[in-house]
């Protein structure tokens, strides 16, 4: 069974979210974000929905700013292992893409097999011409979130933010 | 190999006919050969293309039928395009955007990389797939009078509608478009959007 802490920042996102009037929210679930899905889902000004691969997202984020609408993906780390070759079309084109990465595979993890995947996710953003910026303490989500939407949104460019397990706590089986 | 079907239309006529009459449409093409048909049925800032992001036509196509209801959007692709990224159909079953039509040219082939053949040479049922996966309106068009059936449904249907069309797979002379993706990109915000858009 999942064990979460609820802390301010998760209904902090859902804020800087509407601040910047962001209408498109899409998502391959994870723990760290079920708050801020159930909040999109619930709100008539965002159309959220979830993808069957992540990869889905970079088109969906690209298309909405193609319509004049601001999107967001929210993802985990194991997901940045998907989406690599659509990052060609953020990069080709000059679009912005915000995503809201939650880390496994670091801080904490009791699973092997979310390592690679975890450990590689800043380097493979990086070397795919994603600007990657961390979120290491709950303190910090929601300051480095509304940062890193104001680069992604104004400077035109794809910005990852990674929220640390250390700030979403460790998931725990028992 | 097999072929599973023997009435086919020609590619580039049919992408003509197809759009001929598009009104104020939206249209995301890629990868690559049904940009070359677009672009042959004449230049338009707004048709965005895909030079590469294999399988993200659908998914960009989505993301701006829902940014954008009231504007009719088409995404059109190939066999193998569509493949790459399939789980984006059962993706479109949940968020039906009902303004959008998905328009794939299947010749069977990867056409770009040497006319190997691909999946659905081997019967495998693109529409099938669409229908499975909760897509409301879905055709299967191998001839002209269901070209034209298809041309007024994407102006007409509450969608959103899938259209397998067979094609041959000859590979008509590429008609290369703008390559430079910051240019298509402002390009169609700025037709669609306006001018000042590009200042947001």
């Amino acid at each position: 069974m999942l064990q979460t802490q609820e802390v301010p920042w998760r209904e902090g996102i859902y804020d800087v979210l509407k601040e910047i009037d962001v209408r498109q929210v899409v998502y391959v679930p994870d723990a760290g974000h079920s708050l801020l899905i159930e909040r999109c889902l619930a709100d008539p000004g965002i159309k959220a929905g979830p993808l069957t691969n992540e990869f889905e997202a970079v088109g969906m984020c690209a298309g909405a700013w193609l319509g004049g609408e601001k999107a967001v993906a929210l993802m985990q780390s194991s997901g940045v292992g998907n989406i690599v070759n659509a990052l060609g079309l953020i990069r080709s084109c000059g679009f912005p893409l915000l995503m809201l990465i939650t880390m496994r595979g670091e801080w904490g993890e009791f699973n092997p097999w979310q390592l690679p995947m975890g450990q590689a996710t800043p380097h493979v953003l990086e070397a795919a011409g994603v600007i990657v910026n961390r979120a290491a303490l709950p303190e910090e989500v929601v300051d480095v979130v509304r940062a890193s939407a104001a680069l992604a949104f104004n400077s035109y460019c794809p910005v990852a933010v990674l929220i640390s397990q250390r700030v979403i706590g460790a998931k725990v089986f028992k | 190999m097999p072929i599973q079907n023997e009435r086919r239309l020609d590619r580039r006529p049919a992408v003509a006919r197809l759009i001929a009459d598009r009104r104020d449409m939206l249209i995301v093409a890629g990868l690559g050969s049904a940009i070359w048909d677009v672009e042959a049925a004449g230049e338009n800032p707004l048709n965005f293309y895909l030079l590469g992001a294999m399988g993200s036509v659908l998914p960009t196509a989505m993301g701006l039928a829902l940014a954008q209801p009231s504007r009719r959007v088409m995404a059109l692709t190939g066999d193998a395009e569509l493949l790459m990224g399939l789980g984006a159909l059962p993706t479109l079953g949940v968020r039906r955007p009902s303004n959008l039509a998905v328009v794939v040219l299947d010749n069977e082939r990867f056409g770009e990389t040497g006319g190997q053949a691909s999946h659905t040479a081997e019967g495998v049922d693109l529409a099938g797939y669409a229908e499975a996966s909760g897509i409301p309106v879905v055709l299967r068009v191998d001839d002209e009078a269901g070209l034209d059936d298809l041309r007024n449904r994407l102006h007409r249907d509450e969608g959103p509608l899938f259209a397998c069309v067979k094609v041959n797979p000859d590979m008509p002379p590429v008609v290369m478009p703008i390559r430079d993706g910051f240019t298509g990109m402002r390009r169609f915000r700025e037709a669609l959007l306006g001018h000042d858009a590009l200042k947001q």
